[in-house]
């Protein structure tokens, strides 16, 4: 009876410690929300000759590695760039989506170029740079009904999904449009090949890779709604790479520099289904 | 279009690619697990521990590490500690640590387990027969625990390797990854290239576990015609 007592006593005092360590664990991270490893300064970098940069290996044509294990794409064409400016060379680290921000905060990357959306809860955590790249809505829509103007919507039917900024941007702006929603992107483009709508709508660049994939449909509209921006980031606080970057975004849009990039990396993607201006950004400058 | 998925594969560097991914996940994998039958071994001791303090620390370590997921420890290890202690490891030292430990508490656990199971008889009639403890173990416990820990230890070896593919979470470029940048790199061009690459993937790990299990088949025969 006592045994049995002995171990009900240490099996209760485990668990009491163990909730204990949780919420220790949990006040810990709320108190140190704001620390961060100690990112590398723009001398630290020139000194070790070797610029760290996180970008994405599997986001073709804009992060991606080819078949000799060389990585390529907008971004990294980008990235060399950069690494040839600065003097040194680059080492690309491969991130995922959900780790970008991480990546930063513990400074196990100088610089993201994963095609890094500008968002203003992103902006509290990490610091951008003036952008290189810039995405709006598309329309996509079978080849023999193209729909080349929003307007052409009105009373008909529109696919999105869920929590896209299609979603919002048609029911504030086309009352008139029917939506068809769907949770997951794979439903929506289903749901237009099996003509259950007149057209779909989501980011312009996810639109103009699936029209090349899927024959007899085109995107008829490629930039439309508000403009997200996409650009480089860095440590919240380096403020001393962050100009750097800055200025050298200013100095390569004197060579049209981005314009040669999409030449040479989305174009190939793309064809002449999408147009450059309506995706790049030069000297950081964005006209609406 | 099967044809031309297959072709990816010998594209230039691809199939090395795919080897040197695999050669990164079985590097990461066998060196945990040897750290992990050592430190298990020791563990599973420690916690038969006649101190009452010593059990419950390793009691609070066991759990601790069961509860939380592989995916949890890998960003405490990789991301928290440099933020935290500006301990900066890199992603395959952070994944070999992190599968140590998992691997240290599982193991000792099954060790420990597989020594309590061999009956009190066992231990008496050895003491008995004027076996010195050390005898007693060499001889008569430990063949016995090694036996019953086999089947178990070598689910938690293939688990451990399988669950390696989370270490491209951390920026470690291993089988999976790789596979993954295939298919991505030729999506537009070769749509077949998926299955393909993952039949593929599917046979390199049958390639690795498969001989484990086998080795195990036979240490448990052998160790039984020992006994």
């Amino acid at each position: 009876m006592s045994r049995i007592g002995k171990r009900k006593i240490t099996a209760l005092l485990t668990i009491v410690a163990l909730v204990g360590m949780v919420f220790a664990g949990c006040a810990k991270k709320e108190d140190n929300g704001n620390q961060q490893a100690k990112s590398r300064t723009l001398q630290e970098i020139k000194d070790s000759k070797k610029v760290v940069i996180g970008v994405f290996s599997d986001k073709k044509p804009f992060g991606y590695v080819d078949e000799n294990g060389t990585y390529q794409g907008y971004d990294v064409y980008y990235g060399n760039r950069i690494a040839h400016d600065l003097g040194v060379e680059v080492e690309y680290v491969p991130v995922e989506a959900a780790s970008r921000v991480e990546y930063l905060r513990s400074a196990k990357v100088d610089i993201i170029l994963a095609n890094f959306t500008v968002t203003e809860e992103r902006a509290k955590q990490v610091d951008f740079a003036l952008p290189y790249m810039k995405v709006s809505l598309g329309i996509v829509s079978p080849e023999e009904n193209l729909i080349t103007d929003a307007a052409q919507l009105n009373g008909k039917t529109l696919i999105v999904s869920k929590g896209t900024t299609a979603e919002t941007y048609f029911s504030e702006n086309y009352p008139d449009i029917k939506l068809l929603k769907f949770d997951q992107y794979s439903d929506a483009y289903n749901a237009l090949l099996d003509g259950r709508g007149d057209a779909m709508s989501t980011d312009n660049t996810e639109v103009l890779a699936w029209a090349l994939e899927n024959e007899g449909y085109s995107v008829g509209v490629d930039a439309l709604g508000n403009q997200d921006t996409i650009a480089a980031a860095v440590q919240k606080g380096n403020t001393e790479l962050l100009n750097w970057l800055n200025e050298e975004i200013k100095t390569l849009g004197e060579e049209q520099f981005f314009h040669k990039n999409y030449e040479e990396t989305l174009k190939p993607v793309y064809g002449d289904a999408a147009n450059a201006d309506n995706l790049v950004v030069e000297s950081g400058e964005v006209n609406e | 279009m099967w044809q031309s998925a297959i072709d990816v594969l010998f594209q230039g560097r691809n199939a090395i690619r795919l080897l040197e991914g695999l050669w990164v996940t079985i590097r990461i994998a066998l060196i945990s697990i040897a750290l992990s039958i050592l430190l298990g071994m020791l563990f599973g001791f420690l916690m038969k521990s006649e101190r009452r303090l010593v059990r419950f620390l390793c009691k609070i370590y066991l759990e601790f590490i069961r509860i939380m997921p592989q995916l949890v420890l890998l960003f405490l290890v990789y991301f928290g500690l440099a933020r935290t202690l500006q301990l900066n490891l890199s992603g395959e030292s952070a994944s070999i640590l992190v599968f140590t430990l998992w691997g240290t508490a599982e193991m000792g656990d099954l060790f420990r387990g597989a020594l309590e199971s061999i009956p009190k008889h066992q231990y008496e009639s050895g003491m008995a027969l004027g076996f010195t403890n050390r005898q007693l173990y060499v001889q008569v416990i430990l063949p016995q625990t090694i036996r019953r820990l086999l089947p178990q230890a070598m689910n938690l070896v293939t688990r451990m390797i399988k669950t390696t593919s989370l270490v491209v979470l951390i920026g470690v470029v291993e089988v999976v990854k790789v596979g993954q940048q295939i298919i991505e790199a030729t999506r537009l061009t070769t749509p077949g290239t998926a299955l393909v690459v993952y039949s593929v993937i599917f046979f390199l790990y049958f390639m690795i576990c498969y001989p484990i299990t086998r080795i195990a088949k036979r240490l448990e025969q052998s160790v039984e015609g020992g006994s």
